[in-house]
């Protein structure tokens, strides 16, 4: 804006608009500085370890970092014949290091994933490279194991290069690619992956339903009871939010274990033999209901914060035009809940998608879920990298909900209060 | 088709939320049929719950309401066919306007076309032609109470009930839409139940007001008649200004009596006095006693001017006469010079006519 007619100047001469911008920078700068060391944290506890994750997930350098003159010397090798002699030269020489530092039973084992039989190969290679002679490395290395007249091997190494993988994605999904570098299924008996997953979004899906369910009218109540009323039951809905987690599922291990309370009420009331009580617990059943209770309290205060909000003459409007109770029901409330729902739904799946302790002591072996497998990579088999593959999946599998969520409902019609 | 007189009726109405205080006390009522009635109360003197008896969202603890004669007591609100106008509009927000005026076609399962027809009648009823694909939230107050009214006049109710509709409105648009509500009453004939705490707009609008107090409906007749003849004490002091004397009858005779004040002496008429001695408050309008009369008044006082305000059609003179230091005077503004300055001494006249000895506050 440089009207040449007349600038509007302040006191001090200075363009005003110059001296707005001015002040404005401040208060800016003021601004950012009050929000910066928020994103400071953000950035190092959340940004931070994501990308870490990430590319912990996708690293493979292991075979490139014990290989570096091969791979240097293979750059060349179009792959059809067998490589030319400076291609042996150069994996004689990286061996030789490995075996000299003792750590060639890892590159063995990678080896031996990308090509079967490869280890039993590189073993007699070890043995057999004290005696090399200097030159003409492809002879002797041909004449140690016909193996290494096949062409299949020198290419199993080459395709083991690149130093990123998704092949721990694949693994998350139960899937790895074979020599031919097709991506394929494992055999059956190991598929263990998919099923969890599957048990994962289904255990979340009902645990939102139940909560969905049983949220609905509790919130309904807590909004139309008079204050007195609402006040005592909003304590019932929180007191077991403000309760520790272990505490809650440990109470339900208490009762629903098969000596516990609610079987020992069965059995009093001859509902079910002594000797044929039902397993409640250890089971995907302990997983539900404890769970669902735990998650209760985060579908009714949302969905207690939207329903607050809408006037009870609606509901009378509605049946004073004509509507019977639940049409006016389904026509004018329930369509006004809905970003109350929406919110509530997003939460509870959300969290539950991700649910570890709860699943982990009452879950048993058929109620454990993929949160629980990646806590087994981190803790016991120490594989970080498929632990961090799955917990990626996990965290774009909640994008990708909550994508769809802002498609279908749009994410600015939430309410969380 | 002859106008029936008890369209609606309230016979020997009780109410009580809590079992211990009646709200509503032996409330009877006949409302004609294409009539317009107000009920008029201070606010906790049972008329919304009145309204909301008719409306089926209460139901009376004792006696019955007749709507064309029939008992409607154990009908729920969505079959009694009556249309409401809530205090907050109640539209339904997350329809459009065309949607919110279908809705009770809907529910009716009338053809698309029926309805495209009617919401288009009702929106042009109440001048809102091009609002029909607006959310109600795009609307001023004003549109949305209309597009409110239009809603419970759409599907041809029998009966209109409107709680306090205007009440949310700022002053000038509320005396409009009094006007509007009056001419779409007066065009389409519908018998309307109206609730208000405002006398202006009970006055305005109404064929007739019932002015409802502690559960009672104190009077029911045309404005007119409640603001000329109130029938007794609470009634002259709720609807417009009124002067108040207490004291003691001494003499009743032929339509007029004597009522002794602490100072002095008054004549007035009658109205719920019987005998000599009963305790009285006489009523008179402001406007009915006058500076200086030039006709002979039966009712002759000095009284001393103590403030005066200008208002400019009007000034209001307070003044100390008998006794009361709170009797109103209202002058027109003319070119009359009258001789209305503070702490003179001043005749003032009116009719016993006018004075009207009501019951005891």
């Amino acid at each position: 804006m440089s009207s040449e007619t007349g600038k509007i100047l302040t006191t001090d001469g200075i363009p005003l608009e110059e001296s707005l911008k001015q002040a404005e920078k401040k208060n800016k700068i003021k601004a950012f500085l009050l929000v910066a060391p928020l994103l400071l944290f953000l950035i190092i506890t959340y940004m931070i370890p994501i990308g870490d994750m990430f590319s912990r997930s996708i690293d493979d350098k292991m075979v490139t970092n014990m290989l570096p003159k091969t791979y240097k010397a293979m750059e060349t090798w179009d792959g059809k014949e067998l490589p030319p002699e400076e291609v042996f030269e150069a994996f004689y020489l990286d061996y030789k290091i490995l075996v000299k530092n003792k750590t060639a039973g890892k590159l063995q084992t990678q080896l031996n994933y990308e090509k079967n039989g490869f280890k039993s190969v590189l073993k007699k290679l070890a043995r057999k490279q004290k005696k090399f002679e200097e030159g003409n490395y492809k002879e002797q290395i041909m004449k140690v194991h016909k193996r290494w007249r096949n062409v299949e091997y020198w290419r199993a190494i080459k395709r083991r290069a690149p130093s990123y993988t998704y092949s721990k994605y694949l693994k998350g999904v139960d899937m790895y690619s074979n020599e031919d570098g097709k991506v394929v299924q494992v055999s059956e008996d190991r598929r263990i992956h998919r099923i969890l997953w599957i048990r994962t979004v289904e255990v979340a899906f009902f645990v939102t339903l139940f909560c969905f369910l049983m949220a609905y009218p509790i919130a309904h109540l807590l909004a139309t009871l008079p204050m007195k009323y609402s006040n005592l039951l909003m304590i019932c809905v929180l007191l077991p939010f403000w309760t520790s987690l272990l505490v809650r599922t440990a109470s339900w291990m208490i009762l629903l274990q098969q000596q516990g309370i609610v079987n020992d009420f069965f059995v009093w009331t001859g509902l079910v033999a002594d000797d044929n009580r039902p397993e409640m617990m250890y089971n995907k059943t302990g997983t539900y209901v404890a769970m669902t209770q735990i998650l209760l309290p985060f579908m009714v205060l949302p969905l207690y914060s939207v329903m607050k909000t809408i006037s009870p003459s609606l509901m009378r409007a509605g049946k004073s035009l004509g509507a019977t109770p639940a049409v006016a029901f389904f026509k004018v409330y329930f369509p006004l809940t809905i970003p109350g729902i929406g919110a509530g739904c997003l939460l509870v799946f959300i969290l539950a998608i991700g649910y570890y302790i709860t699943p982990a002591l009452v879950g048993g072996a058929s109620g454990t879920l993929i949160s629980n497998q990646i806590a087994y990579h981190m803790k016991s088999t120490l594989d970080w990298s498929f632990a961090s593959a799955m917990g990626l999946m996990l965290l774009t599998g909640v994008l990708v909900i909550y994508w769809i969520y802002n498609k279908l409902v749009g994410v600015d019609n939430i309410k969380l209060g | 088709m002859s106008k029936k007189a008890d369209f609606v009726k309230f016979d020997k109405v009780d109410k009580s939320y809590d079992g211990k205080v009646l709200v509503v006390k032996d409330l009877n009522l006949d409302i004609e049929e294409g009539e317009f009635v107000t009920m008029l109360g201070p606010s906790g003197s049972g008329k919304t719950t009145c309204l909301m008896m008719l409306a089926g969202f209460e139901t009376p603890t004792n006696g019955e309401i007749f709507l064309d004669n029939n008992p409607i007591s154990n009908i729920p609100p969505h079959k009694r066919g009556i249309g409401m106008v809530f205090q907050n509009y109640a539209l339904f927000p997350h329809m459009t306007v065309f949607e919110n005026l279908a809705f009770p076609l809907k529910v009716r399962k009338m053809s698309q076309e029926d309805i495209e027809k009617k919401v288009d009648k009702a929106l042009s009823m109440v001048s809102l032609g091009g609002f029909a694909n607006r959310m109600p939230g795009q609307l001023s107050g004003g549109q949305q109470q209309r597009v409110a009214v239009a809603r419970a006049l759409v599907f041809d109710p029998a009966v209109v009930l409107m709680d306090e509709p205007l009440g949310a409105l700022d002053k000038n648009l509320r005396e409009s839409m009094q006007y509007e509500i009056k001419h779409i009453h007066e065009n389409i004939g519908v018998t309307v139940v109206y609730v208000t705490h405002d006398q202006g707009e009970a006055l305005t609008m109404s064929n007739r007001i019932a002015v409802f107090n502690d559960g009672k409906v104190q009077q029911l007749s045309s404005p007119d008649k409640l603001y000329e003849e109130p029938v007794n004490s609470f009634v002259a002091e709720f609807i417009g200004e009124n002067n108040t004397f207490g004291g003691e009858v001494s003499e009743i005779s032929n339509g007029t009596c004597k009522v002794k004040l602490e100072k002095g002496e008054i004549i007035a008429n009658p109205i719920s006095v019987k005998s000599v001695g009963e305790k009285t408050t006489v009523s008179i309008r402001p406007e009915r006693a006058l500076i200086n009369p030039k006709d002979k008044m039966d009712n002759n006082q000095k009284g001393k001017i103590e403030e005066v305000i200008y208002h400019g059609d009007h000034t209001r003179v307070r003044l100390n006469l008998l006794g009361n230091s709170e009797f109103i005077l209202k002058v027109p503004n003319s070119s009359q010079n009258l001789d209305i300055k503070l702490g003179n001494e001043i005749n003032i006249g009116w009719n016993s006519h006018d004075a009207r000895a009501l019951d005891p506050k």
